[in-house]
């Protein structure tokens, strides 16, 4: 990264980055592929099984595990929390990511992606995917607005820098406004299905439970990713700071867990907890070990003061969220057999690769951790001093 | 697809227009249990299997029938064969096809308004603006949507109600193939009230359910029978339509919205007045 903290921020470009590079590649190769060939083709899908991991994984767990974005740009700019800064940039291009990931994969998923805009002509008022579609086209650029500047800092442009420091707030507002609305209608999606979903996992209130997890999971995945790029890239973690997030998300699973256990009795759908066999014990996993457990994890505060344990219990919760979302689409929801197809499965890695080779670069030659900011600013790098910078590295390894 | 300013203009005028109208929407949506549309009475106690309405399906469409087992993407109905195992004289035939659900799922879950149910009965499907998302496949309780996943830009295909044959007066070509009576074509209310009275004139030869009276809120096509409908492998649904689950929370979006983004600017403005506030008393 920058060159007047050379011990401290550069590295090779090593085999994991090469690796991602690799698997992102193939990724997208083997997309093309099946845009050329069709869905038939290429994977597991059937008549009973119209959606698979594209839709489970990609998509659905993708936009709820970028929650984060608006949650930590909510803090520091609505509720003037600016202490929460130095997270802020990885948070929100960690957003931005997930919902550009998201928007591709539903193109690589639709049978007519070329088709997509269509439903910025054809409304359909009463589709719970029509308003998700709106609102991750209008996020998406709401997010890649609000990253913009790590790459007009870059390269010293101050005209538009200052445009968007002029609407950031109205766009965190907008960004709220617009999270709240599709992380609920994913949940609306399945209120249509209650034939589909198993009653454990089935619920009036979907909408709000969606929203309410997507927010511990997307806090969650804040520790998660801040943890692993502090090994990755070499920048220290803020452990401080990671434990005041850490110390919202009981909270809110606190809130998740009464609502999902008091709509489940309420309902009368609460004897299916012992009764239905493999769902049961997934249901107690998640309820138990993905909800329960990392709760009180994280509301002891020696906890959230050792990296470590802060990070396996915010992985939990991560962990919990994948498996709620696999439940409710996949795993409990009553359709055809499927077990994926490999290039459905190399894809779905392909999507990850990209989004952990575009992060990788982008806290390498971007000021993405804000402490680097200032020195980013004052000296450009140039391809030689980044080489000079690479070689000299491996000494200090 | 190409489109000027002008049609530009249009359709963006029309969508903001509809967004106007959405009480309107829901009152449509609701009158599609219009005492005038039309449906299909299937007796399984007359049905004797010969399969002639699945070939006349096909060869409306140019189709040769292929021996299939169940509905597929050139398959839009079906007859199969209920048989008890133990007791061979307890069986029954089950014509399977679209049921033409009087409030479709697959019409609220469609995205760009690709399914939609006609005031004549039949729920149809522009082919045209399709975007391929499948939804109305996972949304129907029937699992009648199927698909062309051999193509390489896919259509859902399933049962159309012949919509261009009753455009033109005529009946359903399934409807028009039938020798032994065991279909028939006619006013939904109608139907109905005949299939109660076909019950109560012989309650030994059925079971007292129309399946389809209130099955997902009704629907268009309705059976009577002897065997009970689970056997034949009729879903056991709710009498609550399944866009009536969805309409509540979709109606609320937009007031949301400005419920959220009301309390986020108050509350920008609260912290930041008290951050202000405590600024001033530092500085004294």
């Amino acid at each position: 990264m920058a060159t007047t903290l050379p011990k401290k921020n550069t590295q090779p470009i090593g085999a994991g980055t090469i690796g991602m590079a690799f698997f992102a590649l193939l990724g997208l190769i083997l997309v093309v592929y099946r845009w050329t060939v069709g869905l038939g083709a290429t994977t597991a899908l059937t008549d009973a099984r119209g959606w698979g991991i594209w839709i489970s994984f990609d998509v659905l767990c993708g936009i709820a595990l970028a929650a984060g974005a608006f949650s930590i740009a909510g803090i520091v700019y609505v509720l003037h929390l600016k202490e929460f800064y130095p997270i802020l940039r990885p948070t929100v291009l960690t957003g931005f990511l997930g919902y550009a990931l998201a928007a591709f994969a539903i193109m690589v998923d639709l049978g007519f992606p070329q088709r997509i805009y269509y439903m910025i002509f054809n409304w359909n008022v009463h589709s719970p995917l029509f308003e998700v579609g709106w609102c991750v086209m209008i996020y998406a650029t709401v997010l890649a607005l609000e990253i913009s500047p790590i790459v007009f800092e870059r390269f010293n442009m101050k005209a538009p820098l200052k445009i968007i420091r002029s609407i950031t707030i109205p766009l965190v507002i907008l960004g709220i406004v617009l999270s709240t609305m599709h992380q609920s209608s994913l949940g609306t999606l399945f209120v249509l299905m209650p034939h589909r979903v198993h009653p454990l996992w089935y619920s009036g209130i979907l909408p709000i439970l969606f929203f309410v997890s997507a927010i511990a999971a997307g806090l969650g995945m804040v520790i998660v990713e801040s943890t692993l790029t502090g090994f990755g890239l070499n920048h220290k973690t803020d452990t401080k700071l990671l434990g005041k997030v850490a110390k919202i998300i009981p909270f809110v699973l606190g809130l998740y867990l009464v609502l999902k256990l008091g709509d489940l009795f309420i309902s009368g759908d609460g004897a299916y907890i012992f009764s239905s066999g493999n769902l049961s014990f997934l249901f107690w996993a998640e309820v138990l070990i993905n909800i329960i457990i990392p709760m009180v994890l994280l509301s002891i505060p020696s906890v959230r003061r050792k990296p470590m344990q802060m990070f396996a219990a915010a992985l939990l919760v991560v962990v919990g969220l994948l498996m709620n979302r696999f439940n409710i689409s996949l795993v409990a929801f009553s359709a055809g057999a499927y077990m994926p197809s490999w290039l459905e499965l190399f894809v779905t890695i392909g999507m990850i690769a990209i989004g952990a080779l575009v992060f990788t670069l982008a806290a390498r030659y971007l000021a993405v951790f804000s402490h680097t900011t200032e020195e980013k600013t004052k000296s450009s790098i140039s391809d030689g001093s980044l080489k000079e910078a690479v070689s000299s590295n491996p000494s200090n390894k | 697809m190409t489109m000027d300013r002008r049609d530009f203009l249009k359709t963006t005028g029309m969508g903001l227009s509809s967004l106007m109208v959405i009480p309107g929407i829901k009152s449509k949506s609701s009158s599609g249990n219009n005492e005038d549309s039309f449906g299909i009475l299937y007796d399984a106690t007359a049905c004797i299997g010969c399969r002639e309405c699945e070939n006349a399906c096909k060869d409306r469409r140019g189709l040769t029938p292929q021996g299939e087992a169940d509905l597929n993407a050139d398959t839009w109905t079906i007859v199969k064969l209920y048989q008890n195992q133990e007791e061979n004289s307890d069986y029954s035939f089950i014509k399977r096809n679209c049921m033409h659900c009087v409030d479709p799922a697959c019409v609220s879950a469609c995205p760009v308004g690709a399914m939609q149910k006609t005031a004549e009965g039949p729920v149809i499907y522009d082919e045209t603006i399709c975007i391929g998302c499948r939804y109305c496949m996972a949304a129907c309780p029937f699992d009648v949507p199927k698909y062309e996943w051999d193509e390489v830009f896919p259509r859902v295909q399933k049962c159309d109600f012949c919509a261009d044959r009753l455009r033109d007066g005529e009946i359903p070509a399934c409807v028009a193939a039938c020798k032994v009576g065991a279909i028939k074509f006619g006013k939904r209310s109608d139907l109905l009230a005949e299939a109660h009275q076909r019950i109560q004139d012989n309650p030994e030869r059925y079971i007292n359910y129309v399946y389809g009276e209130k099955e997902v809120g009704g629907t268009s096509v309705m059976y009577i029978s002897k065997v009970p409908f689970e056997k034949l492998g009729l879903p056991v649904l709710s009498s609550s339509s399944l866009p009536s689950l969805t309409w509540p929370w979709m109606k609320a979006v937009p007031g949301v919205a400005v419920v959220v983004a009301s309390l986020m600017t108050f509350l920008y403005w609260i912290t930041g007045r008290k951050m202000k506030i405590e600024s001033v008393k530092v500085e004294e």
